[in-house]
Parts: structure tokens; sequence; C-alpha cells
């Protein structure tokens, strides 16, 4: 299978603090992986400096073959390959929606008014939000609003997209409408990396799932394996720790609790 | 004091008030506007994140340096001794003759700068990181980021702040009358010159200044509502909602199955 990101030795520290402690991780094409951990296991700052938003402190990113942590590499052409949805949607106010999916082609991709209207219009029809073009984001709910983040990050055809937490600033009702989107991404084909506390998403969407720990990643594997049979001690206490807390975390839609509905 | 003797004194020199009030308004809106420029392009070059090393580095500390100068310098002194120095300066040591009318707009101009450098990075600050790190996300530059998301959002945001100024710069070009700018001010002192009216003269000159900031921050408030866009928005009418077929996801990805 063909590499679209190949990380390796990755580490990231802030002044004394130690967050990615050498991360050797992969992502193939067409394939979705869900990082899953606890809170401050640098999940996120693993995510974050994939499209170096944070700087990693060490290691190589190597894309299409090229280190792009090198000097010379012209990291704005790259981050147009990653698309990213964040936890706090990050829309821009200043756009309505239209606009929020026209921007960045217009003035990155440099393609013309009504090419970008087109695409934008393709997209957003792809998350539902086809009507709400003219909404401002402040007129939107988290949903809707997460929804356009991610119809923004399709436009610009990326190779991969990033997802951080994107359910997480999101009222119970709405996560249901983000993830089904996201559902739809999977079955596509898209490549994705996801960063979730969704522990029924993770199991019923990715090919592959991470545990990460502490700054390293303590264990991956298909879900079923994860889930299922963890091999670490710690996975195990995790899965059994947020699974208690959270009965949400059983999902809703997976296929067990459809059939189960349909007995009933 | 007589209500007739004001009237007479309009009648007479309301050419000379006109001319003043004209002068004042003319002065602070170039002024303001010259100003709130040289404040954006500062706050823009201020909010550069700072390259780790190298050359660029060591050029942009120099001009951040030297921007704080001018801000710290312009905003720590008087604008009535910045006029003097500047005006007579020019002449005595730099042979430069401006005229009192160019000399008081400089002098606005750079001194509002200094203050709207400010507020623009005060501005700039309170746009959240976020939309900062989503416009690098999608492959914008700083500058692409600046002019296309935050500015937008910041002009916005400053408008209040900028109008303060606005108004500010009407009353202060008062005291461009020590650089014989022909402002109101300069004006009014030359009619009680003629009539030796003070009182009365001085009072049409404040109901002339008061009119000029009260119509300035009426059109202001104005401009906010414009910016602010429509409360609603409407939804796109979809007439093909019945038979709208599931969209086809994605497919010039090139992305071959996932299996």
């Amino acid at each position: 299978m063909e590499k679209i990101i190949d990380i390796q030795h990755l580490s990231k520290t802030f002044g004394n603090n130690v967050v990615l402690k050498d991360i050797d991780f992969s992502v193939n094409k067409g394939e979705v992986v869900c990082i899953i951990g606890s809170s401050g296991s640098g999940k996120s700052t693993l995510l974050r400096c994939i499209n170096l938003l944070e700087k990693p402190s060490g290691g190589k990113i190597i894309y299409k073959s090229e280190n792009i942590l090198d000097d010379k590499h012209d990291v704005r052409e790259y981050r147009t390959k990653l698309g990213m949805v964040f936890q706090q949607f990050n829309l821009f106010n200043n756009h309505d929606v239209l606009g929020n999916c026209t921007v960045g082609q217009i003035n990155v991709l440099k393609r013309s008014k009504e090419e970008a209207k087109k695409i934008a219009m393709k997209y957003l029809q792809v998350v539902g939000m086809d009507q709400y073009i003219n909404a401002k984001p402040r007129q939107l709910s988290g949903g809707q609003k997460q929804r356009v983040a991610i119809a923004r990050a399709l436009c610009m055809e990326p190779e991969v997209m990033l997802f951080d937490e994107p359910t997480s600033a999101l009222d119970p009702e709405m996560v249901g409408e983000v993830l089904k989107v996201m559902r739809d991404l999977a079955e596509s084909g898209l490549t994705m990396l996801i960063v979730t506390h969704e522990m029924g998403f993770a199991r019923d969407v990715a090919d592959r799932v991470v545990f990460m720990d502490k700054g390293v990643i303590a264990e991956e594997g298909p879900p079923e394996q994860i889930f299922n049979n963890p091999k670490q001690e710690r996975t195990r206490e995790f899965l059994s720790r947020t699974l208690q807390q959270n009965p949400a975390y059983i999902p809703s839609d997976s296929s067990e609790a459809q059939k189960i509905v349909k007995a009933i | 004091m007589e209500f007739q003797f004001i009237l007479k004194t309009i009648a007479k020199y309301w050419p000379m008030f006109l001319r003043g009030a004209g002068i004042t308004l003319y002065i602070s809106i170039i002024g303001t506007v010259i100003g709130s420029v040289i404040g954006l392009i500062i706050g823009i070059i201020r909010t550069i994140p700072m390259p780790e090393k190298g050359l660029k580095r060591i050029i942009l500390k120099i001009i951040n340096g030297l921007l704080s100068a001018y801000v710290e310098v312009f905003r720590g002194t008087p604008m009535i001794v910045q006029a003097m120095v500047i005006y007579y300066g020019s002449k005595q040591a730099l042979d430069i003759d401006m005229t009192p009318l160019f000399a008081g707009i400089f002098i606005v101009s750079i001194n509002t700068g200094a203050y709207m450098a400010e507020i623009v990075r005060g501005g700039i600050i309170s746009i959240d990181r976020g939309q900062f790190e989503a416009s690098y996300a999608i492959g914008m530059s700083h500058l692409q980021t600046m002019t296309k998301v935050v500015l937008p959002q910041v002009i916005r945001n400053i408008l209040p702040a900028t109008g303060n100024e606005f108004v500010i710069n009407i009353k202060d070009t008062s005291v461009l009358n020590v650089i014989s700018v022909t402002e109101l001010f300069f004006q009014t002192k030359s009619i009680t010159g003629n009539n030796f009216k003070y009182f009365e003269t001085f009072f049409i000159t404040c109901v002339i200044y008061f009119v000029l900031t009260y119509s300035v921050t009426r059109i202001l408030r104005f401009i906010e509502k414009k910016l602010d866009g429509p409360e609603n928005y409407t939804l796109l009418d979809d007439e093909l909602e019945e038979e709208k077929p599931k969209p086809a996801v994605l497919q010039n990805q090139n992305i071959i199955g996932k299996h």
C-alpha cells in the first residue's frame, strides 16, 4: 500500500515538557486511521505536527519521498494537500458559508470565482449545508459550523483529511450529524486521520486504531484488536475507564446496536 | 452678550468660519485615513511570526524596534510640540519648506498612526488564534491571512476606536494654529482680532466643532451597522429537493477503492 505520510522518529517538546517521544507512524492511501487516548497523551499535538501548526522538535515527516521538515521545503504547498478540521471549527467570521469555502481556493489554488463556487457547492452538498451559503458563521449551530468547516477543507481537494476532535466541542445532539458526514467521507474512500473520543465511531469506521499514551504510540491495530482484545494493559485500562464513565460512547448506530433495535 | 450680535457675527464672518471648518475637516479626514493605513501596516508587520534564526529574524527585529520607537515617541510627546519641532525643524535643519497645511496633515497623520498602531495590534490580538491556524492550514500566507481573514474583522472591531481618533483629530487640529494653519481655531482668533467679542465668536466656533464631531459619530455608527450585514440569512431554495441524488462524493479525488 502506498504511504502518503510517513513519520519517522518524530518528537516534540514544549520547554522541558516532552509531549511526543520518537513517534513512528504512517498513513496509507485510502485508509481511515483513528487516534484515541486520554487527554494530554499527545494525540492533538501529533496531528498539529503533521501539518506543521506545531514545529516538530526532531524527526522526519516524509511526504512524496521528501522530508518536509527541510528548511527549503515549501510548507504552504504541502499544507494544501492536508485538510484540517479543528475542534473549535475556526470558521472565518468575516465570510459567509460560501466565502469560507472559496477564499482558500481563490487565493491559494488560484481558481476562478466561478470554478471555486462550483466546487464549494459540490462539497457543501456533501455535508448538507448547500442551502446555507448566505449564512454567517455566527448564525449557525455548532454542528452546522463543523460541517461547513469540513466542506472548507474538502474544497482544497486534499489528499489527507486531518480531524482534531471534531465533535468534542459540540452539544450531544449535534454529534450525530457531524459523525454521519465523516462516515460518508470514509466510505467514499477518502484518506482520513481522526483524533477522537468517539469510541463507537472509531470502532465502526476506522481501518486502524492508534492508541496513544504519554507521548508514545502504545498500541495500534485493527479496531477489532484494540477494542476486543487489546494487547497492552494500558489500552485495556483506558478503554474500560472511558466506556464505563461514558456509556454513550457505546455506538448508537453500530451494527450490533441496530440489530438490537430491530429485534425490539 | 446679545443673541443678535451672534447672528451679526455669523452674517459678517460666515465665509471665514466655513473656510476654517473646511480646513479642519480636511486635515482630520486625511490625517485619520493616512494614520489608519499607517496603523494597519504596522499592525501587520508587528504580528509577522518571528523566524527562528537567520537574517530574516535580524531584519524583522530591527524593523520592530524602529516601529516601537516611532509609536513611543509620538504617543509620548504633545502634538503641539511635535508641530513646532517638525514645522520649524524641517525648515532650519533640513531646509525643507513645507506649507503649514502640508505640515499639519503630516503631523496629524503620523500622530494618528502611532495611536492606531496600538489599536490595530489590540484588534489583531483579539482575533482568536484558531482563525489564523485555519487560514495557515489551507495554505494561506501571512499576508493573505491578514488581508482576507483577519484585517476585515479587525477593521470592523476597531471602528469605534477609529471614530474616537477621528473626533479627537477634529478637536486637536486646533493646536495647529501655532504653525498658522488656517483651521477653525485660527480663523476664530482672526475674527476676534477684528471684533474683540471673544465669547460670542468662540461660542459659534464651539457649536461648529460640536456639529462636526457629532455628525462624524453618527456617520460612523451607520457604517458599523452596514458592515455588520443583515441580521438574517435566506435559505437557498432547492427545487430538486425530492429527486436530489445522493451526491457523488469526492469523485475527482483520484482515490482507488478503500480495501
